[in-house]
C-alpha cells in the first residue's frame, strides 16, 4: 500500500465516505437508473434529488449539533423544537384569513423561528447560566417540548394549504429543492462564521476545557447562549421544512427521534461526543450516510421487520471502523510499512 | 397557627375517610341493576396521538353524557404505566364499568385481575389484549382490521375484474408489529390472493405518518415506475404518497389508483377531490356501542364477547355527500 492511500485510510472521513460509496453501488445494482437525474417540469428529478431533499432537515439540525457537541454539550430537544416550530407556523396560517398569502407566510415563518430562538435561549440559559447538565437540561424540553406543540395544535394535525409555505418544503428553487438551498446556505454560513473567525476556535476551547478557556479570557457563557440558540433555530428551520413537506402540523410525529439522527449523523462525521475538534464538512458526510441508508432499504426492498437491524448492523461497522482501536492498527500497519521502505532504501543505498 | 393547620388536616383526612367509606357500601350494592343514572364509567384513554383519537375522545363522551351516564376520563399520554394508575384509581373509587384502549397488547394480566377481584367489568374498546386469560374481559369493542383488509382487497379485485394485464401494487404498511398493520395487511392478501394477475411489487411500512408515506412513495415510484395501485394502511399515508405521486408528474386517482383505510376528514377530502379512489372506514366513533354495552352490563346480562364497530365504505361519489357532515 502506498503512504497517500494509507494517510486517507486514516482520516476520520475515510470510513463513512466508503459506506457512502457502498451504498450507492447497493442502490445502482438493485436499480440501475438510481443516479440517473433527469429535468422534470424545469426542475431537477431523481433518486438522488431525493436523498438531499429529505436528508435536508437532518443535516440542518445536525449543523446545529455538531456546534453544540463541540462545546462537550448535547441538545435532545431538537425534535421537540422541531414541533414546536412546525405548530406555530400552521397554526398562524390557519388563523388568518388568507394562508395562501406570501406575507402571511413571512410572519408565519417568522414567528416560527423567533419561538425557536426563544426556546434556544432557555436550553441555553438552563446550560450556561444554571449549570444544568445538556443532556438533562435539553431533554426537559425535549419531553415537555412535544407537549406544548400539543397545546398549540389541540392535538389535531393541522393541515394546511398554502402553496408560498408548502414550497419551503417540496418546491424549487434554480431547479434545486428549496429545502437543500437553504440546506446548504446554513452550511455555508456555519462554515464561515466558525471557521473564517476565531469563533470555532473559541468553541473547541470550551469543549476542551471549559475552566481554562474562562482563564483565558474566553466568554464560554456567551458562546453556549450562542451555540444552543444557534441549534434551536437550526431545528426550527428544519420542522418548517417537515412541516411544510407534509403540508401539516403533526405534533407527534415532525422531527421524531431526529435527534437521534442528528446526532449519528455528527458521531459519523467523526466530531467527537467528548467535546473539541468538530468537523462540519464531516456532519454533511454523516447526514448523507443516513438518509441513502434509508432509502437504500426501500430500493432494495429490505422487508420493514428486518429494516432495523439492517441499519443497525451498516452503523456498527462504520462506527467500528473509526474507532481508535482500528486506527491505531492502521497506524501501526502504516508504520510498519514505512519501517520496512526505510530499511529497503538502506540497503539500496550500502 | 400550627395548631389550626393540623386540626385543619385530621378533619380533611376524616372527610376523606367518610368519603372513601361512602363509596364502599354503595359499591357493595352493585349487584342488581342501578339506575342509569346513578352508574359510574371510568374510561382510560390512549391518548391524543391523532385527530382520529380526538374524534374517539369527544364522541364517548358525548354519548355517555347524552346517556345520562357519569363517565370519569383519564389520557394515558401513550404510557402504559399512566394506564395502569388511572385503572387502579377506577377500581379504587369502585366504578361500575371500566372501559380502557389498551396502547399496547401485552402486560395487563395483573391490573386486570385486581379489577376482577374487585368485581368491576371491563371493556376494552379499539385495541385488544394478548392474555391467555380471556375472563379478564367482558367484552372487545372495536374494528376488525383483517376486515377492513379484506374490503381494501375486494374493491381491487372488482374493480380490476375485466383487466388482463398484470396490476402492480405498492403497499404502504403501518408501523411494523401494531396490529392494524399486519391485519390490514393480511386482509388484503386474502382478498387478492387468488388471482395471479395483481402483484404486490413492494410493501414499506410508512410509520402511518404522512411524512413516511411520501418518503417510502417518492423511493418506491423511482424504482417501481410501472406501478398501478398504491394500498395504504392509513389515510395520512395516503395523503403522502399523492404528494409523492404528483412531485414525480403522474396524476394521483388516475395514473396510479390509491386504496386507504379510516376515513378522516382529509383523507375523505382527497377522495371527494378524485385523488384517492375508495377509503374503507375506520370509525372511531364507538360511543354509542360503549353506552349499549354498559347498559347490558348494568341489567345483569352478558354483553359478546366480541362487538364490530359499525363501519362502511365510502368511493368518490360517497365521499361528495358525506363530506359536510364528517366529524373528524
Amino acid at each position: 500500500m502506498n503512504p497517500t492511500l494509507l494517510r486517507a485510510v486514516s482520516s476520520r472521513l475515510f470510513w463513512p465516505i466508503v459506506m457512502l460509496v457502498i451504498l450507492v453501488a447497493i442502490n445502482v445494482v438493485a436499480f440501475p437508473d438510481f443516479l440517473s437525474i433527469t429535468v422534470t417540469d424545469g426542475h431537477l428529478f431523481g433518486s438522488v434529488i431525493d436523498i438531499l431533499r429529505n436528508g435536508a432537515p437532518t443535516f440542518i439540525i445536525a449543523i446545529g449539533m455538531t456546534l453544540v457537541i463541540a462545546t462537550r454539550g448535547i441538545d435532545l430537544s431538537v425534535g421537540a423544537v422541531a414541533a414546536i416550530s412546525g405548530a406555530v407556523a400552521c397554526s398562524i396560517l390557519l388563523g388568518s384569513p388568507d394562508p395562501g398569502a406570501v406575507g402571511t407566510v413571512i410572519v408565519a415563518v417568522a414567528a416560527a423561528l423567533v419561538t425557536s430562538l426563544v426556546l434556544g435561549l432557555w436550553n441555553g440559559f438552563l446550560v450556561s447560566v444554571i449549570g444544568i447538565q445538556p443532556i438533562i437540561a435539553t431533554l426537559v424540553l425535549m419531553t415537555a417540548g412535544r407537549g406544548v406543540a400539543m397545546l398549540i395544535t389541540e392535538g389535531q394535525i393541522l393541515t394546511v394549504d398554502s402553496a408560498p409555505f408548502k414550497s419551503l418544503g417540496s418546491g424549487f428553487l434554480l431547479g434545486m429543492p428549496v429545502a437543500v438551498v437553504i440546506g446548504a446556505a446554513i452550511f455555508v454560513v456555519a462554515a464561515l462564521l466558525t471557521r473564517r473567525t476565531a469563533l470555532g476556535m473559541l468553541i473547541e476551547s470550551v469543549g476542551i476545557n471549559p475552566e481554562a478557556s474562562r482563564q483565558a479570557g474566553v466568554r464560554a457563557r456567551v458562546l453556549l447562549f450562542a451555540v444552543y440558540t444557534f441549534c434551536a433555530l437550526s431545528a426550527g428551520i428544519a420542522g418548517l421544512i417537515l412541516t411544510a413537506n407534509q403540508t401539516a402540523a403533526d405534533s407527534n410525529n415532525t422531527g421524531l427521534f431526529i435527534e437521534l439522527d442528528a446526532i449519528l449523523a455528527v458521531v459519523i462525521g467523526g466530531t467527537s461526543l467528548a467535546g473539541g475538534r468538530y468537523s462540519l464538512a464531516g456532519t454533511l458526510v454523516g447526514a448523507l450516510v443516513i438518509q441513502t441508508l434509508v432509502t437504500t432499504v426501500y430500493t432494495v426492498g429490505i422487508p420493514p421487520i428486518v429494516t432495523m437491524v439492517f441499519k443497525a448492523a451498516v452503523v456498527t461497522a462504520v462506527c467500528l471502523l473509526q474507532s481508535p482501536a482500528t486506527s491505531a492498527a492502521v497506524g501501526r500497519l502504516r508504520y510498519r510499512i514505512s519501517a520496512r521502505t526505510s530499511r529497503v532504501k538502506e540497503a539500496a543505498a550500502s | 397557627m400550627k395548631k389550626i393547620i393540623s386540626i385543619a388536616a385530621v378533619g380533611a383526612l376524616l372527610l376523606t375517610l367518610a368519603g372513601c367509606a361512602g363509596g364502599s357500601t354503595s359499591g357493595d350494592s352493585a349487584s342488581g341493576p342501578k339506575p342509569v343514572d346513578q352508574l359510574v364509567v371510568g374510561f382510560a384513554q390512549v391518548g391524543a396521538e391523532s385527530g382520529w383519537r380526538t374524534a374517539n375522545t369527544t364522541n364517548i363522551q358525548d354519548s355517555f353524557k347524552e346517556a345520562g351516564i357519569e363517565l370519569k376520563f383519564s389520557d394515558a399520554q401513550q404510557k402504559q404505566e399512566n394506564q395502569i394508575k388511572a385503572i387502579r384509581s377506577y377500581i379504587q373509587q369502585k366504578v361500575d364499568v371500566i372501559a380502557f384502549s389498551p396502547v399496547v397488547e401485552t402486560g395487563w394480566d395483573a391490573v386486570l385481575n385486581e379489577a376482577k377481584a374487585a368485581n368491576i367489568p371491563v371493556v376494552l374498546t379499539d385495541r385488544a389484549v394478548d392474555s391467555q386469560d380471556d375472563s379478564l374481559y367482558e367484552s372487545f369493542l372495536g374494528s376488525d382490521f383483517v376486515e377492513e383488509g379484506k374490503k381494501a382487497g375486494q374493491w381491487v379485485v372488482d374493480s380490476y375484474k375485466d383487466s388482463t394485464t398484470p396490476v402492480n401494487i405498492i403497499q404502504l404498511e403501518g408501523t411494523t408489529g401494531a396490529a392494524p398493520a399486519i391485519d390490514r395487511a393480511e386482509g388484503f392478501a386474502d382478498a387478492i390472493g387468488s388471482d395471479a394477475k395483481f402483484k404486490i411489487v413492494a410493501s414499506q411500512t410508512g410509520d402511518f405518518t404522512r411524512a413516511g408515506g411520501k418518503q417510502v412513495t417518492e423511493a418506491l415510484l423511482k424504482s417501481n415506475p410501472d406501478v398501478n395501485l398504491i394500498y395504504a394502511h392509513n389515510d395520512d399515508m395516503a395523503l403522502g404518497a399523492i404528494e409523492a405521486i404528483e412531485a414525480a408528474g403522474k396524476k394521483p386517482g388516475v395514473d396510479i389508483k390509491i386504496v386507504s383505510v379510516d376515513a378522516v376528514k382529509d383523507g375523505m377530502q382527497a377522495l371527494a377531490d378524485g385523488k384517492i379512489n375508495y377509503i374503507v372506514e375506520c370509525s372511531p366513533l364507538l360511543g354509542q356501542q360503549l353506552v349499549d354495552i354498559v347498559k347490558q352490563i348494568n341489567d345483569g346480562k352478558t354483553p359478546e364477547k366480541r362487538i364490530i364497530t359499525e363501519e362502511t365504505t365510502f368511493d368518490q361519489a360517497q365521499a361528495v355527500t358525506a363530506l359536510p357532515t364528517r366529524q373528524y
